[in-house]
């Protein structure tokens, strides 16, 4: 930055409205903090020291009216698939949904004799994002916030949509 | 003392309330006593000063066959003498009832919950008998073998492998 130290009087950055929102909403991927199962272990392990998941911005909120983002880490069983329904009915729009693991995206190892898993979180809650695995490593909930990211700052939200 | 000596004990104090010894074909040597009896012959299981058998460490329901009856096992520890009983009653599959030991042993309250939402047997005299894990509206006992899941629940579907 050297060369372009004290060549301006003031800082002003030109871009659209649009554009300014989404890189703001993109860059504070709060998600919601709660964890259905052993995909919880990766998720703590991913906001942890060594993956770190605030350097995308990304951090838990306790509570759904703060949070962003809701990653369904976990088995949602059918008792459970109520609650994850009201928390996710709580979250302020925009929201966003992240299946995490194979349970939350098909029920995974209780898809035959799971006779109290639901079959899938998309069965209840629009999802945006699949991560498979079993559980995912903490690399691919990453990957999976970063295509969050990447569509959060695609999407419009003051222009007209395009039909 | 052995399971064999605490056979013999029981036998003689109770009669015909204690049914049979099982030693082959089981983990541990079981023995197989009446369920309406079972809460008095573990009361004084627990309280006679050769058993003393202090701490109930496992109660669990079991549906072995759809012909056969449904049981229960009690894993009974004495951690001062150092030795193990375990009891096993029987009950029928229509009208499943086996006494509670809840109010004895603290430990089996949600054991016998569980043993209630799971297999659907009726433990009288439970404080509190009312489904621990599936949800109060939940239809049918999922454990046991003759168990048909649901195709909906709350309009979620359960879906069945074809």
């Amino acid at each position: 930055m050297g060369a372009l130290n004290h060549k301006f009087n003031e800082n002003i950055l030109i871009t659209s409205l649009d554009k300014l929102l989404n890189w703001s909403r993109s860059g504070s991927e709060w998600y919601f903090q709660f964890g259905l199962a052993c995909c919880a272990i990766e998720m703590m392990s991913a906001a942890a020291a060594r993956h770190d998941l605030e350097r995308f911005g990304a951090m838990p909120r306790s509570s759904p009216r703060q949070a962003d983002v809701m990653i369904v880490a976990g088995t949602v069983t059918l008792k459970m698939a109520t609650r994850v329904k009201r928390l996710y009915e709580q979250m302020a729009e925009p929201k966003y949904v992240i299946s995490m693991g194979s349970c939350a995206n098909s029920g995974g190892p209780y898809w035959q004799h799971g006779y109290h898993v639901l079959k899938g979180v998309d069965q209840i809650i629009p999802v945006d994002i699949y991560i498979p695995g079993c559980p995912p490593r903490p690399e691919a909930l990453i990957e999976g916030l970063l295509h969050l990211q990447k569509k959060m700052r695609e999407e419009p939200v003051l222009a007209k949509k395009e039909d | 003392m052995t399971e064999q000596e605490i056979y013999a004990d029981l036998s003689k104090k109770f009669g015909d309330k204690v049914i049979e010894f099982m030693e082959e074909g089981t983990l541990n040597p079981t023995v197989v006593v009446d369920a309406a009896a079972i809460a008095k012959i573990v009361t004084y299981l627990k309280d006679d000063e050769r058993f003393q058998f202090d701490s109930l460490m496992n109660l669990a329901g079991h549906d072995g066959d759809v012909e056969a009856d449904l049981s229960v096992i009690y894993h009974l520890v004495s951690t001062e003498l150092k030795h193990y009983i375990t009891l096993k009653v029987f009950t029928s599959r229509v009208e499943p009832k086996v006494a509670s030991v809840a109010v004895i042993y603290r430990t089996a309250n949600w054991h016998e919950r569980e043993a209630f939402d799971l297999y659907g047997i009726n433990f009288e005299g439970h404080p509190d008998l009312k489904r621990i894990l599936l949800e109060d509206d939940w239809e049918g006992y999922p454990l046991r073998k003759d168990y048909v899941p649901a195709e909906f629940y709350r309009g979620m579907r359960i879906e069945k492998v074809k």
